[in-house]
């Protein structure tokens, strides 16, 4: 597959490493107006480069933009992003483009339809993370929650507390403890090694447990592995910008929102756009303010500005205090596995969650997600069952417990018809099922593409 | 340093070039030289063990390569393949050639120097001459670029390797977004050209072997012949205009060939590209400027045939300036002028990206360009000026490494020089004898003006070092050579 990926920045430069890591058939070129950072990214990655203007025609047709299948544009401006979209779509009828862009607006009724005729698809890094975190804020005791099936399922990731009634049990006991909830434990991570479990796995205190389980039976299995834990009431968020305004937006109509904002204009300005969130003017690492705020009694702490030493400071600061539990955004990867579990509970990579939902468009047909659990170390997709012209192969009609799949693959769950259900080892696969797997390895990602969807 | 997994890949590169010592026990088969296949098994015999021992006694954990094992993979693999390609000579039979020739004729003809210390060529066994001339055809490329084309194996490696291998100040682009694929597609391009001049070389007049193994130093930009009397031989002049043409189509950037390759269609052919690159407009008015020179000095000067003066002189003046080394006739008893002009167009050289040598086209170009800057700001001092390739501003960085790039290799040229002069030799031989190595050109004047058999052996490992600097454009084995590579 031919790609070209617009700009190189954090986002671009991840994006082609791991497309040209992925498979012998990416074809990955990268354009970027600053040659450095395309050294950079050449130096670690077997991709070409071309320096010049993302969106000028010129530089998009040496890039080969004709002969490419996707252009994804991740330049630092939507406008260039958007205007980059159009001329791809203009020099080549069949090309798929995908955007990041950042701002609502466009996206909006009257200008959508022409915006969509131009990309293929939209992605809001803000939205996405968004979306992430009041997800978390939703299911409380999870460290991480992916949709799954259209949001019929969830894919939770837990760490097992000493007083659950699981710990100390065999996995199978989950069903005795709980008989009508349908569930399955995708993955276990002890000590940072992924263990693949079975049925007399025992889960130890101070494991990190991925199951996978109906919306309504989420907080049920949690509850197995941790003592209980009350919703979420009260919760405040350092930084009023971009992802902490949409945040408390999407949460105070059944939330207590706090929002610290250290730029008064900006805070003014959200005060405006906000109905009963409160939004205090000062600084988040302000510990007389969190004081006056009652910080000890916040529920959730959660640290959004874009400045990491900010975020870690702050969510430390918190926690000093007294806070509940603690959020923070990390945009350097390497501070990410430093300093979740230590004093931060969910440390977030915006870039990765981005990058997981670019992985999936680009993987195109029969892929409908990717998502990487614990930052990489095992990958849950969501995978559409296709006719394989070869008979002997095919999948369809074949129960679930009779299809050969790779080592470290389990398969968790089967949406038939719109309707999601954990997978059993009797049940049949019909042809558009969506099938939703684990795999410890991604470097298997091909051969379950080929199995499922040829 | 991590040598475990690098001598893993020398071993591999080792063995594969093991294998190139086979085709010529072929050559010795077809021409019933039975004696001969003893001295290429014995080569075989040990390159390949070699070969087996680094690679499985060297840790097999595959590593990312970093850009200093990229330096040591390509220094290591020059000078190792320098030594086992000379055992094929020292064990040859006919004759006993002392190790330091072995060594001498080995490295250059991997550099595609072209120097030889061998006389008698015309009587030498087949294989042996088959066997030079094929080396000069696996260093032209560069055997390095060849083993990534054809090994997925050495991955992001590659690009490293490649790096360090291929000369040029610009090194980054790349002309597929595969490096694998864009060596492959420069070394069809370059098999493909061979095929072309072999069998032009074939309907001009040579025979079969001839023509088969002039194509592969025409390409190399090489200059190794079978005969003594170089392509004086091939006394017509039909001949010796397929060898300019490939001369001049080696000495050009094959990344332009690359893009004429793959851009023509049927009914079209690209050439457009050609003149819209700066170098390779510098690199035909170089050539044709010390053409015309060279013809009307001669045609002053020596008493011959108008047409015979200026085919030797158009001859001369491509095969000297591309660095390539064939003679058609012997240059050194012209008058002063027009050798030294020539040796001087050879430190230029060839365009980089080429199989040539030398400094390269671009470099002077680049040089030429910012000291007419320096006399432009000398008037205007407060003007801003950008160095232009093409429509292309040049960034600082790239004109500042062709500075030091050039001020080492004079450093070099002089070091080599007083260390040639203190062996004995005369100034003109010593001049000649380094320019000619170091730009990989060949044919010298004075002493060496035919051969390097009458030098002293020192004198001969250090050209030997020259021709390793030449092809490997210094820096990659200076690299090497620095303290601060090797520190932790």
């Amino acid at each position: 597959m031919e790609i070209v990926i617009l700009g190189a920045g954090g986002v671009g430069s991840t994006l082609a490493d791991l497309l040209a890591k992925e498979s012998e058939e990416n074809d990955i070129t990268v354009i970027d107006a600053n040659p450095s950072y395309l050294s950079s990214v050449e130096e670690h990655a077997d991709i070409k480069t071309i320096q010049g203007h993302c969106s000028h025609p010129d530089v998009l047709v040496k890039a080969g933009i004709q002969k490419a299948d996707i252009v994804v544009a991740v330049s630092g401006s939507d406008e260039i992003n958007l205007v980059a979209c159009l001329i791809a779509k203009t020099l080549s009828t069949n090309i798929r483009t995908i955007a990041r862009i950042r701002d609502t607006s466009y996206a909006k009724k009257d200008t959508k339809g022409t915006i969509l005729q131009i990309v293929d698809k939209i992605i809001s890094p803000e939205q996405l993370l968004t979306d992430y975190i009041q997800r978390l804020i939703d299911t409380p005791g999870s460290l991480q929650v992916l949709d799954f099936a259209n949001g019929q399922l969830n894919l939770v990731g837990v760490k097992a507390v000493r007083g659950g009634p699981l710990i100390g049990h065999h996995i199978s006991d989950l069903k005795k403890h709980m008989p009508k909830v349908d569930t399955r434990i995708a993955a276990i991570f002890r000590q940072d090694q992924a263990v693949i479990p079975s049925g007399d796995t025992i889960i130890e205190a101070g494991d990190e447990v991925f199951f996978i389980a109906k919306k309504n039976d989420i907080s049920s299995v949690i509850n197995e592995m941790r003592k209980k834990e009350d919703a979420y009431k009260r919760i405040m968020i350092a930084g009023g910008g971009k992802v902490g305004s949409r945040l408390a937006k999407a949460i105070e109509h059944n939330h207590q929102v706090k929002v610290i904002e250290t730029n008064k204009e900006r805070a003014k300005y959200i005060a405006g756009n906000l109905k009963s969130t409160i939004v205090l003017h000062g600084d988040s690492s302000d510990k007389l303010l969190l004081h006056e705020e009652n910080i000890e009694s916040m529920d959730i702490f959660a640290s959004l500005t874009n400045d990491d030493e900010t975020n870690i400071m702050s969510c430390l600061l918190a926690k000093e205090m007294g806070a509940h539990k603690l959020i923070s955004l990390i945009n350097n990867p390497a501070y990410v596995d430093l300093v979740q579990g230590r004093g931060i509970d969910i440390a977030i990579a915006p870039s990765q969650i981005t990058i997981g939902t670019l992985l999936a468009e680009v993987a195109g047909e029969g892929v409908e997600t990717i998502y990487s659990l614990r930052r990489g170390a095992a990958e849950a997709i969501e995978t559409i069952v296709k006719k394989n012209q070869d008979k002997e192969k095919c999948v369809i009609g074949k129960r679930l417990g009779d299809v050969l799949v790779p080592d470290g693959v389990t398969i968790g769950a089967i949406m038939h018809d719109n309707e999601a259900n954990i997978a059993h080892n009797d049940t049949i696969i019909c042809e558009n099922d969506h099938l939703i797997l684990f795999l410890t390895d991604k470097n298997i990602l091909p051969e379950i593409k080929s199995i499922f969807s040829p | 340093m991590r040598l475990t997994y690098t001598s893993r890949i020398l071993g591999f590169l080792l063995i594969l070039f093991s294998f190139t010592q086979l085709i010529p026990i072929g050559v010795a088969f077809l021409y019933n030289e039975i004696l001969e296949i003893r001295g290429f098994a014995y080569a075989f015999c040990i390159s390949i063990l070699s070969g087996l021992l680094l690679f499985f006694l060297s840790s097999n954990k595959k590593e990312n390569l970093k850009t200093r094992d990229g330096f040591i993979i390509t220094v290591f693999f020059w000078t190792v393949l320098a030594l086992f390609g000379s055992f094929p000579f020292y064990f040859a039979h006919f004759n006993d050639f002392s190790f330091i020739d072995s060594l001498f004729e080995s490295i250059s003809g991997l550099t595609t120097t072209g120097a030889t210390v061998f006389i008698g060529l015309d009587e030498m066994p087949k294989s042996i001459l088959f066997y030079r001339q094929f080396l000069q055809w696996l260093g032209g490329m560069g055997i390095i670029v060849l083993a990534v084309a054809v090994l997925p194996l050495l991955g992001i490696g590659g690009m490293q390797l490649y790096k360090a291998e291929t000369p040029g100040p610009l090194k980054d682009s790349k002309l597929t977004p595969r490096i694998t694929q864009t060596a492959k597609a420069l070394w069809y391009v370059y098999l493909s050209m061979t095929i072309a001049c072999g069998v032009l070389y074939y309907y001009s007049g040579m025979n079969a072997f001839d023509s088969i193994c002039h194509s592969f130093s025409t390409l190399s930009i090489g200059g190794f012949s079978t005969h003594d009397e170089s392509f004086a031989f091939f006394n017509n002049y039909s001949t010796q205009w397929v060898a300019m043409l490939f001369m001049l189509i080696a000495g050009m950037n094959f990344a332009l060939h690359f893009t004429a390759w793959s851009k023509t269609k049927l009914n079209r052919i690209y050439i457009g590209h050609y003149l819209a690159d700066s170098e390779v407009k510098l690199y035909f008015l170089i050539i044709l400027s010390i053409f015309i020179t060279s013809a009307l000095v001669l045609h002053l000067n020596l008493d011959q045939n108008v047409s015979k003066t200026f085919q030797e002189a158009a001859f001369q003046s491509i095969s000297i300036a591309t660095t390539t080394g064939f003679l058609t006739a012997d240059y050194s008893k012209w008058p002063t002028f027009v050798p030294i002009m020539l040796l001087t167009a050879a430190f230029v050289g060839a365009c980089a990206g080429s199989t040539g040598g030398g400094i390269k086209v671009i470099r002077a170009l680049i040089l030429f360009k910012q000291g007419t800057g320096e006399i432009i700001k000398l008037i205007h001092p407060n003007a801003i000026l950008s160095i232009k390739l093409g429509n292309k501003p040049l960034s600082t960085k790239i004109a500042a490494s062709v500075w030091g790039f050039f001020s080492l290799y004079v450093v070099v040229f002089i070091v080599i020089f007083m260390a040639l002069l203190n062996q004995g030799n005369d100034f003109i031989t010593s001049f000649s004898a380094v320019g000619a190595t170091l730009n990989n050109l060949g044919p010298g004047l004075g002493n060496v003006s035919e051969n390097y058999a009458n030098i002293t052996l020192i004198s001969k490992l250090w050209l030997c070092l020259a021709m390793l600097l030449g092809r490997l454009e210094i820096f990659t084995l200076l690299v090497i050579l620095s303290p601060s590579f090797w520190r932790k």
